[in-house]
């Protein structure tokens, strides 16, 4: 579980101090699912490095279990049990994907155990284990070999950051059967598909809570209100 | 024959090999030629003057292995070795060299390598150098001239592991017609290191090809300058590439360079220096690498 308590973040832009999250009080239960949407800039993805640790908060607190993690560094956090997948796949030069799936799972996998991850997210595991995980991708292969690395890493709480893009041509319901229960699931969304699977929705609007609740509740009154947050698929 | 420690240390780094191998073996310690094997494929016959050795490598040598290591592990030696390679046509083989220094002091090595190949002959040329051992002043300067027959390969993967001091490299090669020159460069610099690369590749023959690849690292003070040119003077194709990554005080010059003396020649260069991206750092560190461990795994990926 992880509990947000007056989460300010502000940065400085043209020399004038800029907020982009705005006093965010929320808790992400476990055993599941919150969604994360909101226009592009409302602060959705910084809301998320912010609890990775990839961003530190200008004031407030973050709790992991009820345990103050507000001062801990990303690969504490990592090893605490909380897992982030990124928006953009970042790609290395000379590192194998079957090395960072070891990584990820800290043990030194056979080829066999190291494809299964990579089979999970509907890829010929043996045509890409042993690649690079470098720009020769395509964005589609990046982003699901992220996924592969979540799953190998497995934790406690698990944030994908819109784990959608890039995989349009993959059955985006694969996606939802590799979530395993019990977990707290955090992911960045714009779409409806993804949204409606969701538990809980929480709506960030410029950088402040504008709704949280059940997903149904949510989703009928960003209807209502034709509110054009949401991307249909 | 048996190797002392500190050379079997530093023949398994720079060659991996834990004692001499089998097959043509020249091996030189503290500035003389302490044993040298031949095979009816390779012959290698140490010059007259003492000042090095020549090695012909006859057609019929087919995928077969010649090692020539240097160790120095004296202080105040200075090795100057000059090394000449007659290679035949249509021969095929892999040539392992390589320096390692071991000393409390300074010491050195400086090779002299000239490569005469034939016609369609390939040659796999590698060459690690490494310093270890306290106290300053520890030099590695190769110097290797190649002269590429037609419709020849060689590759030329050179490394430099660590610890030296001050290196300078310098590599002129001439390429006749549809011969291949491939170069594959990596230096790791750190503390107040020095090194030096010069490549200078004249494209003479038609459809001749090179193409270099240079991966460096600088930490710390180390500094290191990079520089290549490759002169087109026929129908013929180059690149050069250079990437390196500057930590902490380092620097890093690159100054690739490219002349065409003919309207057929296709010759490009680029180079890129940077410090790590921190989204490699942090996507590391999410995995559960510490940042020290994230920024060695990605050097150590780099110069893969």
């Amino acid at each position: 579980m992880i509990e947000l308590k007056h989460i300010y973040y502000t940065i400085m832009d043209n020399e004038k101090e800029k907020t982009l999250l705005n006093d965010i009080n929320c808790t992400f239960y476990d055993n599941c699912i919150t969604a994360i949407t909101g226009q592009n800039g409302s602060g959705k993805s910084t809301l998320t490095k912010i609890i990775m640790g990839i961003l530190s908060p200008t004031s407030g607190k973050i709790y992991f279990n009820g345990k103050d993690i507000t001062d801990t560094t990303v690969d504490e956090r990592a090893k605490m049990g909380i897992t982030y997948a990124f928006q953009q796949p970042v790609t290395f030069r000379g590192i194998t994907i079957k090395e960072l799936i070891d990584i990820a799972s800290k043990e030194d996998n056979s080829l066999s155990k190291a494809c299964e991850y990579l089979s999970r997210v509907g890829i010929c595991a043996k045509d890409y284990i042993n690649r690079e995980f470098d720009k020769t991708l395509s964005g589609g292969e990046q982003k699901r070999i992220e996924l592969a690395l979540t799953l190998a890493k497995g934790g406690e709480c698990v944030i994908f950051d819109e784990p959608e893009a890039g995989i349009d041509l993959w059955s985006f319901d694969k996606l939802n059967e590799i979530f395993e229960k019990n977990i707290c699931y955090i992911v960045v969304s714009h779409q409806s598909r993804l949204l409606k699977r969701a538990d809980k929705i929480l709506v960030l609007e410029n950088g402040k809570v504008s709704n949280f609740g059940n997903s149904n509740e949510i989703i009928d009154k960003l209807q209502k209100y034709k509110c054009k947050l949401v991307r249909e698929d | 024959m048996k190797l002392d420690k500190i050379s079997q240390n530093l023949l398994e780094k720079i060659a991996n090999i834990h004692a001499l191998p089998d097959g043509a073996v020249s091996f030189r310690k503290n500035g003389k030629g302490e044993f040298v094997r031949s095979t009816p494929n390779i012959e290698i016959m140490k010059k007259g003057d003492g000042s090095g050795i020549d090695i012909f490598v006859h057609s019929s040598c087919q995928k077969e292995a010649c090692h020539i290591p240097v160790v120095v592990s004296e202080a105040g030696i200075f090795d100057l070795v000059y090394n000449d390679f007659y290679i035949e046509d249509d021969a095929d083989v892999v040539i392992v060299a390589g320096c390692g220094v071991h000393s409390s002091a300074e010491a050195g090595h400086n090779g002299i390598h000239t490569f005469h190949i034939g016609k369609n002959a390939k040659v796999l040329y590698l060459e690690n150098h490494l310093a270890l051992g306290n106290g300053g002043g520890k030099e590695i300067n190769p110097v290797t001239i190649i002269r590429l027959g037609e419709g020849s390969t060689m590759t030329m993967e050179t490394n430099q592991l660590g610890g030296v001091d001050y290196s300078s490299r310098e590599t002129k090669a001439y390429l006749k017609n549809d011969s291949t020159l491939e170069v594959k460069e990596k230096i790791l610099t750190s503390n107040f290191n020095v090194a030096k690369t010069n490549f200078k590749v004249y494209l003479q023959g038609k459809n001749s090809k090179c193409n270099i690849i240079s991966r460096s690292v600088a930490r710390d003070e180390s500094e290191q300058t990079f520089k290549s040119e490759l002169i087109g003077k026929n129908e013929c194709f180059g690149h050069v590439e250079c990437d390196g990554i500057v930590l902490e005080n380092s620097k890093i010059d690159s100054a690739p360079k490219v002349s065409a003396h003919s309207s057929q020649a296709s010759l490009s260069h680029e180079a890129a220096i940077g410090k790590i991206a921190s989204e490699q750092i942090m996507k590391l560190m999410t995995l559960g690498l510490s940042e020290k461990q994230a920024e060695e795994k990605i050097i150590e990926g780099f110069l893969k």
